[in-house]
């Protein structure tokens, strides 16, 4: 089982994830009792067996997936991971935000595939609050130092909407 | 110019320690060539031909004359002496070293200076005109929107990982074009409605390099306080579908072109109807704020202009510059004058360290210690007194900064080329080298008049060879260098992309056809008629003649 960083600690990722395909190629059901993350088109495929499932269920949109697809579902979801294929690939940043700001989603946003240290601090001020840091890196120095590089922000974000001119006075005091 | 509070000065010096890091572990082995590239890229930092390159971000061009100084100084200890301006108001140093960079920011921190988002797939430094705030024809000062949009865009999550680099520019008068909006991503111009409200027009989709366009109208009037809703809205349609499998294809304008301006618009006020009213709301506070970092300087109402007309009359190469080379200001008495750094030989654009040094000291005594880089890669002082521009002009032409050449044909436009940049399938250098010395008569170029030649040395156009009235590309035919040849670009009072004049050019041949095309002109002109409106009169067949027939 791997590690991986959820609300600002390392925890046991107890989730199994699938990818595009997989379950459908290898003819594989789920495990019964462990969470799983499965493909947008397998949930919308599979949707009314899912929902029954007792084992928590969470969905995984790939680039060109947007959470507009997941709209509806939302409410039932505790759990939405997007995935980066490539860490350039920045699609990802606005869907988080989106499933935050537009959906008010409040369940667990994930990042999985090709999350670094360097891309945390954005991703956590996106609405992303668990990561998957790729496996060959180190875990703990990607917690420590890649959350909270700056104590400055200009812009609002999903933890406090307020741009730097609604909030100046508390930063002059800082 | 716009005053960094303790928080503003925090964020730089964190940035600093988050790049030294980064740099140390690339240096260590833990973050791969392709982590560390996008990385580096994002803080300015290319790998280049022969050494890295590090663009400084010069916001919207101004620059204190500390800043100025202390660019002298890195440029002295990490640089050879030299360094660029480009054509997006930036500093480019072509010497630092890698592990020396972090060295660098930290020294350019102590100035307010940095080099964030001057390259990558992310929003890059705001540009605008280079007389903002004393140009007598904008409809307001641009620079505090300018400053506005910056520190929205600096650092900004969302938009960090781009399909492809964004540039925006922001323009204040009515009937020109001098900040380029017309071939940026996104392109602002500040204007009035009847009630004397301030709001946007903004553009969308205008671009050069490898498929240059003008870009359309998205939004016909955003009122001020929406402003940063309103380009929010705009780069979330793009990020969201900009193309990312062809880098070719990745920039808005072809998302703009694919959907067609309508839809896009409909998208982006989607988005905006979300964003409407909310947080991003800018106050008048706010703006007040900002506004305040753009006062008047205390101007002298008693410039003497008796002693400049004195001098004018008496001094025939101070009467040439100050023709060519200064121009009206917003406040009466007082002149704005642009160096031209077209140094026969050296790259255009190019500054020594002793050069640096010695403008600060100057732009202390003559211009209330302030600078200006322009996207014609030249310098301004922008507030100089009537009586004291025959002093200064002297002490300038001593350091050899008095070219009377500003927008003629030795004012050349060019990129770095192939002698640097490792992009360039050609060396720009030369080729402008070869053309100044051709036209070396400054009494043959002064009857030429205004005529803009642009060099880029590949297609990403850095030279803006699109839009010079008359443009040169470097092309690679089976490795060789050729060179293309456009006419009719414009960047002034309209952005206009030029037209391909047919077959390429080998390098060799390249100042024959310039002199060929301008020989077309000589022949052509009417009375006082500038080389573009010649070429809008005549069009293009009999300079095609000329030079192929």
């Amino acid at each position: 089982m791997g590690k991986m960083i959820l609300d600002g600690e390392i925890v046991d990722n107890n989730w199994q994830r699938f990818e595009p395909g997989q379950l459908e190629e290898d003819n594989q059901s789920l495990p019964e009792n462990q969470p799983v993350i499965v493909p947008l088109a397998y949930w919308q495929a599979h949707r009314d067996v899912l929902l029954e499932r007792e084992a928590p269920v969470g969905v995984c949109l790939e680039p060109g997936e947007e959470p507009a697809d997941l709209a509806a579902d939302l409410p039932h979801l505790p759990l939405v991971a997007i995935h980066f294929p490539a860490f350039k690939d920045g699609r990802g940043y606005s869907y988080a935000r989106e499933l935050r700001t537009r959906y008010r989603f409040t369940g667990e946003v994930r990042a999985v595939g090709d999350v670094l240290q360097d891309q945390l601090f954005y991703m956590h001020r996106v609405g992303f609050n668990a990561f998957e840091v790729r496996a060959d890196r180190d875990i703990q120095e990607a917690l420590k130092n890649g959350l909270q590089p700056f104590s400055v922000t200009y812009q609002g974000d999903v933890h406090d909407p307020r741009p730097i001119y609604h909030r100046r006075q508390e930063l002059e005091r800082a | 110019m716009y005053v960094y509070q303790d928080y503003d000065q925090r964020l730089l010096e964190e940035r600093v320690a988050q790049y030294r890091d980064q740099t140390r572990r690339y240096l260590a082995g833990e973050l791969s060539e392709d982590e560390f590239l996008v990385l580096r890229l994002q803080n300015g930092l290319y790998i280049q031909r022969y050494a890295p390159m590090l663009r400084i971000s010069v916001p919207y061009g101004l620059l204190s004359s500390n800043q100025v100084r202390t660019l002298g100084k890195v440029v002295r200890e990490y640089d050879k002496g030299f360094c660029h301006v480009s054509t997006r108001q930036n500093i480019q140093l072509n010497w630092p070293e890698v592990q020396d960079v972090p060295d660098i920011l930290a020294e350019l921190a102590s100035v307010q200076m940095h080099a964030i988002q001057t390259s990558g797939n992310c929003i890059r430094n705001i540009t605008t005109d280079e007389y903002a705030g004393v140009n007598p024809e904008e409809v307001e000062d641009p620079r505090p929107w300018c400053e506005i949009i910056r520190q929205w865009a600096t650092f900004n999550p969302e938009f960090a990982y781009l399909p492809r680099k964004f540039k925006i520019a922001v323009n204040a008068v009515p009937d020109a074009d001098p900040a380029l909006i017309g071939v940026h991503d996104i392109g602002v111009k500040i204007v009035h409605n009847a009630a004397g409200e301030t709001g946007f027009q903004v553009w969308a989709g205008g671009g050069l390099g490898r498929t240059p366009m003008t870009g359309a109208v998205i939004g016909e009037f955003v009122p001020w306080q929406h402003l940063l809703a309103y380009l929010e809205a705009i780069l979330r349609v793009y990020n969201k579908y900009g193309n990312r499998d062809n880098k070719f294809k990745a920039r808005i304008k072809i998302l703009v072109k694919a959907l067609g301006p309508e839809k896009y618009r409909e998208l982006t006020e989607a988005e905006f109807a979300e964003l409407k009213d909310g947080p991003m709301t800018l106050t008048e506070e706010e703006v007040a704020r900002i506004q305040g970092c753009f006062t008047e300087p205390a101007y002298r109402d008693d410039a003497d202009t008796g002693a400049l007309q004195k001098a004018l009359d008496e001094n025939r190469a101070f009467n040439r510059w100050f023709h060519t080379n200064t121009r009206a200001h917003k406040h009466a008495g007082y002149r704005s004058l642009t160096l031209t750094l077209k140094k026969t030989g050296r790259i255009p654009g190019d500054v020594s360290d002793e050069q640096l040094e010695a403008l600060a000291d100057l732009a202390d005594r003559y211009s209330f210690g302030e600078l200006r880089t322009t996207h014609q890669q030249n310098m301004v002082l922008s507030d100089v007194a009537a009586d004291d521009l025959f002093e200064l002009w002297q002490k300038l032409d001593a350091l050899g900064m008095a070219t009377p050449n500003l927008g003629m044909l030795t004012d050349i436009v060019a990129c770095p080329g192939g002698d640097l940049c490792s992009l360039a399938n050609a060396k720009s250098v030369p080729v402008a080298e070869g053309i100044q010395r051709r036209f070396d008569d400054m009494d043959y170029v002064h009857d030429l008049g205004l005529l803009d030649i642009n060099i880029s040395g590949c297609m990403n156009a850095c030279g803006h060879h699109h839009i010079g009235h008359i443009g040169i590309l470097g092309v690679d035919k089976k490795g060789k260098e050729f060179y293309q040849i456009t006419l009719g670009g414009r960047g002034d009072k309209l952005s206009r992309i030029g037209e391909k004049m047919g077959p390429s050019f080998e390098s060799y041949e390249v100042t024959d056809v310039i002199e060929k095309i301008i020989n077309v002109y000589v022949d052509k002109r009417l009375e006082n008629e500038p080389f573009i409106d010649t070429y809008e009169r005549i069009g293009m067949e009999p300079f095609k003649e000329n030079v192929y027939g």
